[in-house]
Parts: C-alpha cells; structure tokens; sequence
C-alpha cells in the first residue's frame, strides 16, 4: 500500500510521518506541494510544521498549493487523508473539515505527553484502537485550540465526529477537548496530537500512535472505508 | 550620501573618520592606514570595525585560547579542528558530528525574543555551513533572580525565542540549562548550541578557491538590522544610562532558515560548492573577508548586485548588515545553473555577486567604482591581538578565608523540609514550564532531553549509532577558584554523557565573562583557560572550538566567571542507555564516589547566602575512571538507571529520580544534612537489580571507586531515615515554582 506524505517548504515531520509508515507495514510516498501530482497513492498524509511560517494563518498558504487540487478531489472521492497538526490546519484551511484551529489558550507552545481517547474507531485512520481507549502521544503546538460554532459542534457531537478526545486538563482551550475530527464519510481526519512520535518507545512516550498507520493500511486492504 | 572611493581615499588622505564610534580604538585605526598604507574608505572603514571588535577578532582572548592548540591531545577522531565554523569529530561508521556553541547574550537583554531566536539561528547556520544536517540544539540559560522585575520581562522572551525559532526549523531541543544569580540581572546569558551529522566526504570549509569560480550570495534579502550589531552591541559594556541600542538587534525568520537548510542540503548532496561560509556576526565583512582568506586572497565582489530588503542602504550598511539566514557559496562556473536551479525550487533568492580572483586582494565595488581594495587576512585574521593586563583579584583571599556552614538538617522534620526546600528552589526546581515550550520529538530521533542528565540523539536507524552532549559551567566554584572550576565543569559535563552510557569524544566552550579591560576578569579567564586546556589535555579529549562572550558586566559589576562546556560523546547502540531513573521497585540503590563535608560553593550555601569557602580540587584521574566504570557498566547492563550528582547534591539527584516515574524510595544517610547537600565532584547514584550487586561491587573494586548503599527504590514517597515525603507533595513542590513565578 502506497501512503503519500506531502512537504510543503517548511513542513517538519514529513520524514517523522514516512518513518511511521513504514513502521506499519506501508510504503512512504514523497509527494512536493508544487507538484499536482499524487503518484498513484492509496492514501495521504499531511504532515506537522510551520508550511509557509504560519505566515497569515497557519496552513492557509498551503491550502492552495498545487498539489491540494488532485488532493482535495481524491478525498472528496473517498481517499483516506491524515492532517496532523499543521496538516490538520490545512485541511480547516480547505474546508476539508469544519472548524479553525487558533491559538492554544495559554498562548504558549505547549509540547506534552498527551492522553487521548479515541472516541470514534470506526474511520479509516482509527479502526485499529478499541473505541473509548485511552493513549499517550506527543502534542506540541502554538495553534492548536479547536473551535467551532455551537452548531457544527452539536453536529460533530451527534454524528460521532469526534474522533478524539484530551483527557485531564485541557491542554489548549479547546472546544469540548477535541483533539481530532473526520468527515462525515469517516476518510478524512484531522488531528493535533503526534501519532508518527509514538510509534515506538526508544524515541516517543509510547508506540500508541502507531495504531494511527497501520488503521489505514487495514482499512486499504479491506477495499476502502467501513 | 557621496560614495567614499579608494581613490578619494588616497586623494584625501586627512578626512576625519569615526572611528572611535565605529569602537575602534585610535592604535588600531592607524594600523589599518599602515596596512592600508592609506586611510581605509569609509566601507573600508566599516569592515575593518565589525572584524577587529571583540566579537569577531577575539582580540583579548586568543593570546590565551592558544593554549587549547599548544596543549591538544593528538586525537584522530578530530576531522577538522579550531578555527573553522565549527569543529568536526569522527564517531564511526563513516559519520562526522559537528558541534559548537555561541553566545547570544547582548541581543537577548536589549530584545529578548529576537536575541535568542536568531542567537538559534546563528548557531544553526554555523553547523549547516560544515555540511551537515543540524540535527538538534540545546540551550544553556541564565538570568537575574527568578523573583526580579526584569527577569519576568527577559525570560519568558528569551524561552519563547529559542522556541518560536527552534520549533520552527525543525529541530529538537535536547537539554540545557536554566539558572538564576543575581549577577546575571543585567546581563543574562544566552548560550545555543546546535549539533549536525553528515558522512566524513560532505565536510565543507570555508575557503574562496579557483579563479574564475563564482561568489554566490542566497538565502534572504538584506535589510537595515543588526546594523553594528558586533561592534556596538558585543563590544561595549551596558551603561545603566545611555541611548537605545535596540535597532542594532537583529530579527530573525525561522520558515527562510528552514527552507535555507534543505535547500543547502540538497545544493550539498550533489556537490555544487567549492567552500560556504554563512552571514553571521559582521555579516558581508565577515563571509568575504574569511573566505577570501581562506583561499588565495583574491575576490572581486559588486555590492550593487546584492539584493536588498531596503534600497536605501549605503555600502556601508550592506557591509555591516547582519540580516539572518543568508549564505555565501563559492560555485564552480559549470555548475552555477543547477545550483540556482535548486535554490529556486525552495524558493530561495539567490545571486551571483562576484568571482575569485588569481590576485590577493579582496576588491568591492558600488556601481563601478572601487570602495573596498583590500588584504582580506588582515581584516579577517590580522587582527589585533592584546596582552590584556591581569591580576589574581582581591576578592578571592578574601572569599578563601570565609566558613561556610549553613544550618543543616538533623531531625526527621527538618529533613523533610530540606527536601522540599530544594526540590523548590528555582535554581532546583523542575524546568518542564521552560522544556514544554520546546519541541523534543521532532525527527524523530530523541532518545534522551530535559531532565536526563544529558541529550541524546540516534544518528542511525538501522545501526542505532547515537550521540550525546551535556553542558554545564559552575559559576560558584568558578568564582572561588576558576582554574578548578572549568575543570569541574568540563568533568560534570563528560560524567553526565558517562551515566547514560556514551563515551565522551569532544569539548566545545563558550566562556561567558565581564569586561576584559578589569586585570581582575581578565585573571579569571585567563585560569578558566589554563583549567580547561589542562582538564582537557589530562582527560585526552580535543577542543573543537568554541566562543569568547566579554563584557557581560553592568558598571563595575561583572557576572560570575561562567565557562559553559559542552561534551559530546558517542554510544554504539542508543537502545542500551542507562535511563536516569528506574521504573520498578525492589532495585538497590548506590552512591558511587565519596563525600567530603565541604559546602563551599553548594547550591544549599547560596540558598542560605553563602558566597565564600575553597572550591573542590578537580581530581580528573579519578573522574575518568568513573567514567569508565559508568560506560563499562552499561556495556555489561548492570544498571537499571544512573543519575548525576552536581548543584543540590544527593537530595535534587533522589527527588529528579523519584518523580520521573513516581517511584519511590527508601534509603538510610549517616550524617544526613551533608549527605544530602554536600556538592562533593565525581558521583553518580545507581540503580540496580539484586542480582547485579555483586557484579556492580567488583566492578567499583575494579576501577576504585567508593560504592555505599543507600537504600531500595519503591513506594510512593521518599523516605530517607525517619523523614518521609509523599511523591505528591515533592511533586507539588518541584513543579509548582515556575508556574507561580511566571505563569
């Protein structure tokens, strides 16, 4: 299974996302935000940073980069697409996924051993966790605090949106701790946690977010989301 | 402005110049006619005041630094020694780590935020200029009273610089520093280093060779700031009154750096350079100058061809502009059009600003006419050099003949009191509200950060080769003794990449002091060289390079002599560590190393405002053979965990390893209030299972070092004699003090 990982100048865990791939049994695909070409994947993941500095709004530069249009039209189609962190931004950017991504409450970046629960295992990039289960990866963002109006959240609420959840305290302000969304079809999910950090011990605070990687390929085989 | 030609210049050779604002002093100014053997332009001018401060010219330090050649052990890890951006050391497998440290000190009082991101960035780009991927940074911090007005102004700035920019390369930050004095209030210390690999055929130098080859500018445009920045800002005691210096600080963008890392890394790959320097401290002066220098001599630049952030700078100003994240390459003709093509795939400006001549001068031109005719060794290594005059201080009889003693801790109540006073004190005190605004995870290859007692990153996956680097300076023993005190700190430094298991390799330095022009401050650093040459020499590790910081003083009042050292090491397989702390209960626990009852200098002495005494002896034979006993113990896993014991004694080294993993312990001290404060060098706790002990006991019988037990790890509290402490009410204290002091 082919699993693209696109770079935008300034992405920073493209290398840590492929690496994770891999880890699940996956090939890592480099894929060049200038280039409108998705080198037949099966799926893609938009990896963490600061694509264009953060410049104007945090992925709002990337949001039209070549490679969004062939992107948002597969996606759309049913390809299962991951936006961690930054990519998560870019995917709001897109209106992939409703909501913004602002500012964490404190105002600081915040880099932390985060427990989340999955909430929702039943997308494409969660079908490997037992629902209502509990896991550390890292979370380290400036502009991680989801919000939404009180509309899309009693939308994302009531149809099981949220794929995930902060546990404990909330570590950023955000709206009903969220810590990672989908589409309505289940193919498309946003997160601000790391899972590609905590794909193994010896460099994450767990291998928890390998489960992340290996959901999609289980999801590919069996012939496309549940 | 009139341009200001070689030819005006030898057509009026008695135009007033300012020298003296410039900080050049009037010898030095009549050198560079003698040089010259006519005034210098007034580009000439600017060039010659940037590259002969102290900054760039080490010009009251070399005479000393010598030393680190004149006492180098021959050691054939050493790939490329002092004077280059940034030494190179051979870890195996066919990769080179670089390493270095520098000072960011000035800009990060004056700006906080934009002194240390673009103190980051400079570190970075030094790494990235030998060929290597920057693959992690550390950050030694220092600042006034955690209590004090500005320190609340300056630190959060600072932490939020080193983030804001690290964070945005990509980089992980691995470790550091935070300590408070009051010395530091008006001049805090902001120390980066940046750690890069690359395999031993990518290592590049800075060096202008082959006629015809091109000068290649890229990276950002120029702007106006960090105009005189090293002149005026690393040069020049802080005045309490005096105008601001602000618009000398540079501001720094971290996305064009990262986008300039991949960007030189791809140019690297399919070598399209000949030499690269970056533009750091005294900007265009410096690159040209030292690259000229480091070839035959010749170079003709057109300065009207650098693209420019603000047309309105003068050739002076393009000159001395310190604008970030910019690189100067040296490209053969034949392969300019793929290197322009690669930088503007990364969207990166770049242009050909001149070419290397046959002949020995470096000549810069502004539209046509000739501005700057120049040797380029004199300005960037003929620089002067001075004798400074020094004298042992009188402070340090004076200090020699105090008592310290401080009220120690005998009953169980007083016990627990102590620890809870130590775990809370701000110098002591859990550094994760500083840590957590750093990015640790990022690449994916951080085996050991903040709070192990040194960093440490994996460079290969499949043979999972890895390196790690501690930095430590003890500014107290400094003080007292800083002939000792560099000593001590190079030994805590090695010891704390021993306790994980690596074997040190390799010293970088960045030696923070007050104004070189006091007999006094010139003395201490004049010992802290003699201490660490010597350290080194006896310990057979080499000094890759490193950084002079001078005039870190308000009035008369200088900082603490602090010597920041780091060590580098190398361990062959990062899976086998030795954590800092232990998981299970029902381990042994260990001292290893004895304790003397001397306090002088301890972090419980300052607490009590204890300032005096005789620092330790650095007994660095034994030092290395605890070293070997910690790296040979890894090696056959006889330790379940090893942790330092440095500022706070056993009592900080007990609470950092109970908390880690809320596992308790029970351990039993005679003598309690020096077994736990006592600061005495050469010890490490260890952790190790039952059926280790005996091995662990030869092993020590081996190497001669003291073993004592000290108790057993479990429970959830840390109970030593009669005195026992919750971990929650220990955890309450260490964390508690950064959040209510700064949010």
């Amino acid at each position: 299974m082919k699993i693209g990982v696109v770079t935008f100048p300034g992405t920073l865990d493209d290398r840590d996302a492929a690496r994770a791939v891999r880890f699940a049994g996956g090939e890592a695909i480099e894929l060049w935000h200038d280039d409108a070409d998705l080198k037949g994947v099966d799926a893609v993941i938009l990896p963490g940073g600061f694509s264009y500095g953060d410049y104007l709004r945090c992925g709002a530069i990337s949001r039209f980069s070549p490679v969004m249009e062939p992107l948002i039209a597969a996606a759309k189609g049913g390809m299962p697409l991951l936006g961690i962190c930054n990519g998560f931004q870019v995917l709001a950017e897109a209106h992939l996924i409703p909501g913004a991504l602002t500012r964490n409450q404190h105002l600081h970046f915040l880099c932390t051993d985060q427990k989340i629960r999955i909430e929702n295992n039943a997308t494409a990039w969660t079908n490997s966790f037992a629902k209502g289960q509990e896991v550390v990866i890292p979370l380290k963002n400036g502009e991680g605090s989801y919000q939404c109006d009180d509309e899309t959240l009693k939308m994302l609420e009531g149809e099981g949106r949220i794929i995930a959840r902060y546990v404990g305290e909330n570590p950023n302000g955000s709206r009903n701790l969220i810590a990672g969304i989908s589409n309505e079809r289940g193919n498309i999910v946003g997160l601000m946690p790391h899972p590609e950090h905590a794909i193994d011990s010896l460099t994450g605070p767990s291998s928890d977010g390998l489960g992340f990687f290996t959901s999609v390929l289980t999801s590919l085989v069996a012939g496309g989301v549940k | 402005m009139s341009l200001d030609t070689v030819a005006i210049a030898k057509a009026n050779p008695d135009t007033p110049q300012p020298f003296a604002e410039l900080g050049l002093k009037p010898d030095e100014y009549a050198s560079i006619k003698e040089i010259l053997g006519r005034r210098p332009t007034s580009s000439e001018l600017a060039m010659y005041s940037v590259m002969w401060s102290e900054h760039c010219s080490y010009k009251s330090s070399k005479v000393h630094l010598k030393q680190f050649g004149d006492k180098a052990v021959k050691s054939d890890a050493l790939l490329v020694g002092i004077g280059e951006n940034a030494g190179v050391v051979d870890v195996g497998q066919g990769y080179a780590v670089t390493f270095k440290i520098e000072s960011h000190n000035h800009p990060s009082y004056i700006e906080p935020y934009q002194g240390a991101a673009t103190g980051v960035g400079g570190i970075v780009r030094d790494i990235l200029t030998m060929g290597a991927r920057p693959i992690a940074v550390m950050d030694p911090l220092r600042f006034g009273p955690a209590d004090a007005p500005d320190t609340r102004r300056v630190l959060p700035g600072v932490i939020a610089g080193v983030g804001g920019y690290g964070n945005c390369l990509g980089l992980p930050n691995i470790g550091g520093e935070v300590v408070f004095d009051e010395t530091y209030l008006g001049n805090p210390l902001v120390n980066a280093l940046c750690v890069g690999v690359m395999k031993h055929s990518d290592i590049k130098l800075a060096k202008a060779a082959g006629a015809g080859n091109l000068v290649v500018l890229y990276g950002a445009k120029t702007g106006g700031d960090g105009i005189g920045g090293v002149s005026v800002l690393a040069s020049e005691t802080f005045e309490s009154k005096g105008p601001a210096k602000r618009p000398a600080v540079q501001v720094g963008d971290p996305f064009v750096e990262k986008v300039l890392i991949e960007c030189s890394l791809e140019i690297f790959a399919e070598d399209l350079v000949v030499g690269i320097q970056d533009l750091g401290g005294a900007g265009l002066s410096c690159a040209t100058s030292e690259l000229a220098s480091g070839g035959s001599g010749g170079m003709k630049v057109q300065l009207d061809k650098v693209p420019l952030r603000d047309p309105s700078l003068s050739p002076e100003e393009i000159l001395m502009s310190e604008s970030q994240e910019r690189m100067c390459a040296i490209v053969e003709p034949s392969k300019i059009d793929r290197f322009l093509e690669i930088c503007k795939k990364w969207d990166v400006t770049s242009t050909v600003i001149g070419e290397v001549t046959d002949g020995s001068h470096l000549e810069i031109t502004f539209n046509g006419e000739l501005i700057v005719d120049v040797p380029p060794r004199t300005v960037a290594h003929d620089g002067p050099v001075y004798k400074r005059p020094f004298a042992q201080p009188a402070y340090i009889d004076e200090v020699a003949k105090q008592v310290i003693n401080p009220p120690l801790p005998t009953s169980a109540e007083e016990i627990r009191e102590t620890i809870l006073k130590v775990a809370a004190t701000p110098n002591l005190a859990d550094k994760s509200w500083v840590t957590d605004q750093y990015d640790r995870y990022v690449q994916g290859n951080t085996i050991q950060s903040q709070p192990d007692d040194s960093g440490m990153v994996r460079i290969d996956e499949k043979t999972h080769l890895g390196v790690a680097i501690a930095t430590d300076a003890n500014a107290n023993w400094s003080y007292l003794n800083p002939y000792e005190g560099a000593k001590l700190a190079l030994a805590e430094a090695a010891r704390n990449i021993a306790t994980a298991g690596a074997k040190p390799l390799a010293v970088t330095n960045c030696l923070n002091f007050g104004s070189p022009e006091d007999p006094g401050v010139m003395w201490q650093f004049a010992e802290t060289v003699r201490g660490l040459a010597d350290g080194c020499l006896e310990m057979g590790l080499p000094v890759t390079g490193g950084n002079v910081s001078f005039y870190n003083q308000t009035g008369s009042t200088a900082i603490l002599p602090t010597p920041v050292i780091g060590v580098l090491g190398v361990i062959q397989d990062v899976r086998t560590r030795t954590p800092m702390s232990f998981k299970d209960a029902g381990l042994e626990l260990f001292l290893l190393g004895e304790t003397d009852g001397n306090l002088s200098g301890s972090e419980w002495a300052y607490i009590h405002g204890m300032r005096g005494g005789i620092a330790p002896t650095a007994d660095l034979q034994r030092e290395m053979r605890l070293i070997d006993l910690l790296v040979a113990g890894n090696q056959s896993a006889l330790f379940s965990a090893a942790h330092d014991l440095s500022q706070g004694g056993l009592a900080i080294t007990l609470i950092e390893m109970v908390l880690r993993h809320r596992v308790g312990a029970n351990i039993k001290v005679d003598d309690p209030g020096i077994a736990l404060l006592s600061e005495t060098p050469g010890r490490v706790v260890v952790a190790a299972k039952k059926d280790k002990v005996s091995d662990l006991q030869s092993l020590a019988a081996k190497f001669d070092i003291a073993l004592a037990q000290l108790g057993t790890t479990g429970g959830d509290a840390l109970v030593i004699n009669d005195a026992s402490i919750s971990l929650d009410e220990l955890h309450l204290a260490h964390t508690n003090t950064f959040k209510k002091l700064f949010g």
